[in-house]
């Protein structure tokens, strides 16, 4: 690959990379004091659009199109909300970016504050992220005293509160409008759209909710201008009017069984195996890789031999990946077990489904109820093939869901088992050789405490 | 309710009353507010829904729905002095973090979602904390730790009081 410059990760080396005093230096709010003077809110949408970008926090809609969506000549108020709730796993750029860069961050914000004519913006912030807490915190401390934020901001006509809001542990509060619910004082139960949040959101206003790496996308895009956006990353299929592209810079996280795990950017398009090999320095102990999770748990997974897929928004989706997902890459070794992948998978899923829709619900926990089965030796061929209907069965795909967390509960049982199937029934037909049947009735029965954890045993020191 | 006998004290109560002009209705002040309680007390006893409900003009109901959906909020008893979350999901999870677990279970003889008799750890798992590069991770109250090893655990066990 081509050398290339980090531009999202371009301050996170400097010493205090996080204060306004640092990202001033670099450069940083000039694009807010440029446009706050020679752009009215619609230019800023415009250049938004022009530049294909797409939502970084994992469905990739085309950011200015969102905004778009926005109720011509609303009386008001618009709120914009900030999802900073990452929580799929394998998911860490957004932590990296508000720890270290915040002012990147905030500076999008209020960007796009302008261009949508919000008032009131919010960061729903993960309650697991403290650091990142206390590092946003300050940045917007020092944005409102640098009359960043506040009313009359640089002494225009536009004022913008912002105001943090902590989660409490739940992964559906990712789902924008379990966000809003949340947000709202409520359970994080997604809401049934249409309405979409654009026309009645948080509130019951037009609101908007985009991703933390898009904001920071954004405040690149005002400074550099839609062209420098588009100079990188894959272009849309000739033939195919729908398709955007996939434009501009990325951060892709890496961990799993890697030499040097961490947060890297590139542009979009780069193979995975490049991610892995020039990135990642490697699979660790020489071994080589057995699956790959692409862009997060949700997404399934990519085989040895589809590690030369480009990570743009199409690619991980030619080859039956559920997306890019958010680019985050976990990768597993030929020495792990795609049962315990699934086990770990089914078990997140289950714990996280948020009890709303029955399919997702009941799925979800059958689905691990089955895998735990298999895991103790206890599998029968055909479970398989009831995990994949299960699989095909739960999600706004088949259509029997409010959100798509069921669907990113299905994608792994769908691409574990169809592109592992030989493992699944190599560890069935081993560990249950003399096919014990597990009648139904008994499998309900088993493992009644559905235990998740170690047994207790007396303490060491005792 | 008593209203002689308040629990929140007026501390935690302005504290919550100050984040009012900050959103449009009262109720989105219910996270908020259960964060501030579950601060100062370790957990949210059912009197404090109560008052925190009076405050934001709520039946108790509303705010017991929002807390009981969210895992992160305790009501029996307070979480110990030190809350750790281990990080199971699959990054931790392939390079140990369940070991890991396990080991923080024998060592302290408690299970996840428990506390120490003595009132010293509260120890939980958590689905992802998002420190997936550093794996195995752990959070112990807002501190991040991280590549874990059962030496450095052991290590830690000690310096929690």
């Amino acid at each position: 690959m081509a050398h290339y410059e980090p531009v999202l990760l371009a301050n996170i080396h400097k010493k205090d990379s996080h204060t306004l005093a640092v990202y001033e230096a670099g450069g940083g709010y000039r694009a807010l004091r440029r446009v706050l003077k020679e752009m009215n809110p619609q230019d800023v949408v415009n250049l938004v659009r022009s530049s294909n970008l797409r939502g970084r926090g994992g469905a990739g809609f085309p950011t200015g199109l969102k905004w778009t969506f926005l109720p011509e000549g609303h009386p008001g108020p618009v709120y914009f909300c900030v999802n900073a709730d990452e929580s799929e796993p394998g998911t860490i750029v957004n932590r990296v970016q508000m720890e270290f860069d915040p002012h990147q961050v905030l500076e999008g914000t209020i960007l796009s504050c302008y261009a949508t004519g919000a008032a009131t913006a919010y960061v729903y912030l993960r309650y697991e992220y403290p650091l990142c807490y206390r590092r946003m915190q300050a940045a917007i401390d020092e944005c409102y005293q640098a009359g960043y934020l506040g009313k009359n901001i640089l002494n225009s006509d536009f004022s913008l509160e912002m105001t943090i809001h902590r989660g409490a542990a739940a992964y559906v509060c990712g789902e924008e409008t379990g966000l809003i619910e949340s947000l709202e004082g409520k359970r994080a139960w997604p809401r049934i759209k249409p309405p979409f949040p654009a026309v009645e959101g948080l509130f019951r206003k037009p609101t908007v909710v985009n991703n933390v790496e898009t904001m920071a996308c954004v405040t690149h895009i005002a400074g550099r201008g839609a062209d420098w956006f588009k100079s990188m990353g894959t272009p849309p299929e000739p033939g195919n009017p729908r398709d955007p592209g996939s434009y501009g810079p990325k951060l892709f996280g890496l961990s799993g069984h890697l030499n040097r795990p961490g947060v890297y950017e590139a542009p979009l398009g780069i193979t995975c195996r490049q991610l892995i090999e020039e990135f990642g320095g490697g699979v660790w102990h020489g071994r080589r890789a057995k699956a790959v999770v692409p862009g997060g748990l949700s997404t399934g997974l990519l085989t040895e031999a589809e590690l030369d897929t480009p990570m743009d928004f199409s690619g991980p989706g030619k080859v039956g990946c559920l997306g890019l997902g958010t680019g985050c890459v976990v990768v597993l070794d030929e020495t792990y077990s795609m049962i315990d992948f699934l086990l770990n998978s089914c078990r997140f899923f289950a714990h996280e489904s948020c009890g709303q829709c029955t399919p997702c619900r009941e799925g979800t926990h059958w689905a691990l109820q089955m895998l735990r089965r298999i895991k103790a030796g206890r599998g029968r061929l055909k479970d398989l093939d009831l995990l994949l209907e299960i699989g095909d069965s739960i999600g706004i795909i088949p259509g029997t869901t409010i959100c798509g967390l069921a669907d990113g509960a299905a994608w792994p049982i769908k691409n574990a088992i169809n592109k592992f199937r030989n493992e699944f029934e190599d560890h069935i037909i081993q560990t249950n050789p003399d096919g014990y049947m597990v009648t139904e009735p008994v499998e309900a029965l088993e493992d009644p405490q559905q235990r998740d954890w170690p047994a207790v045993r007396q303490p060491v020191s005792a | 309710m008593s209203t002689t006998e308040r629990l929140l004290t007026d501390e935690v109560r302005e504290s919550i009353q100050a984040l009012f002009p900050r959103y449009p209705t009262r109720q989105a002040v219910t996270l908020p507010a259960l964060h501030l309680v579950h601060e100062q007390f370790g957990y949210v006893p059912p009197q404090a829904v109560v008052e925190i409900a009076e405050l934001l003009e709520l039946a108790p109901a509303q705010v017991q729905d929002t807390l009981s959906f969210y895992g992160f909020f305790k009501q029996d008893k307070p979480v110990g002095r030190t809350r750790v979350w281990v990080c199971r999901s699959i990054a931790c999870s392939a390079r140990g973090g369940e070991e890991l677990l396990e080991h923080l279970c024998a060592r302290l003889g408690i299970r996840p979602g428990e506390t120490t008799p003595d009132g010293r750890v509260t120890l939980e798992f958590a689905e992802c904390l998002g420190a997936c590069d550093f794996a195995p991770a752990m959070l112990a109250n807002e501190t991040l730790h991280k590549n874990l090893t059962k030496e450095k655990i052991d290590e830690l066990i000690d310096s929690w009081k």
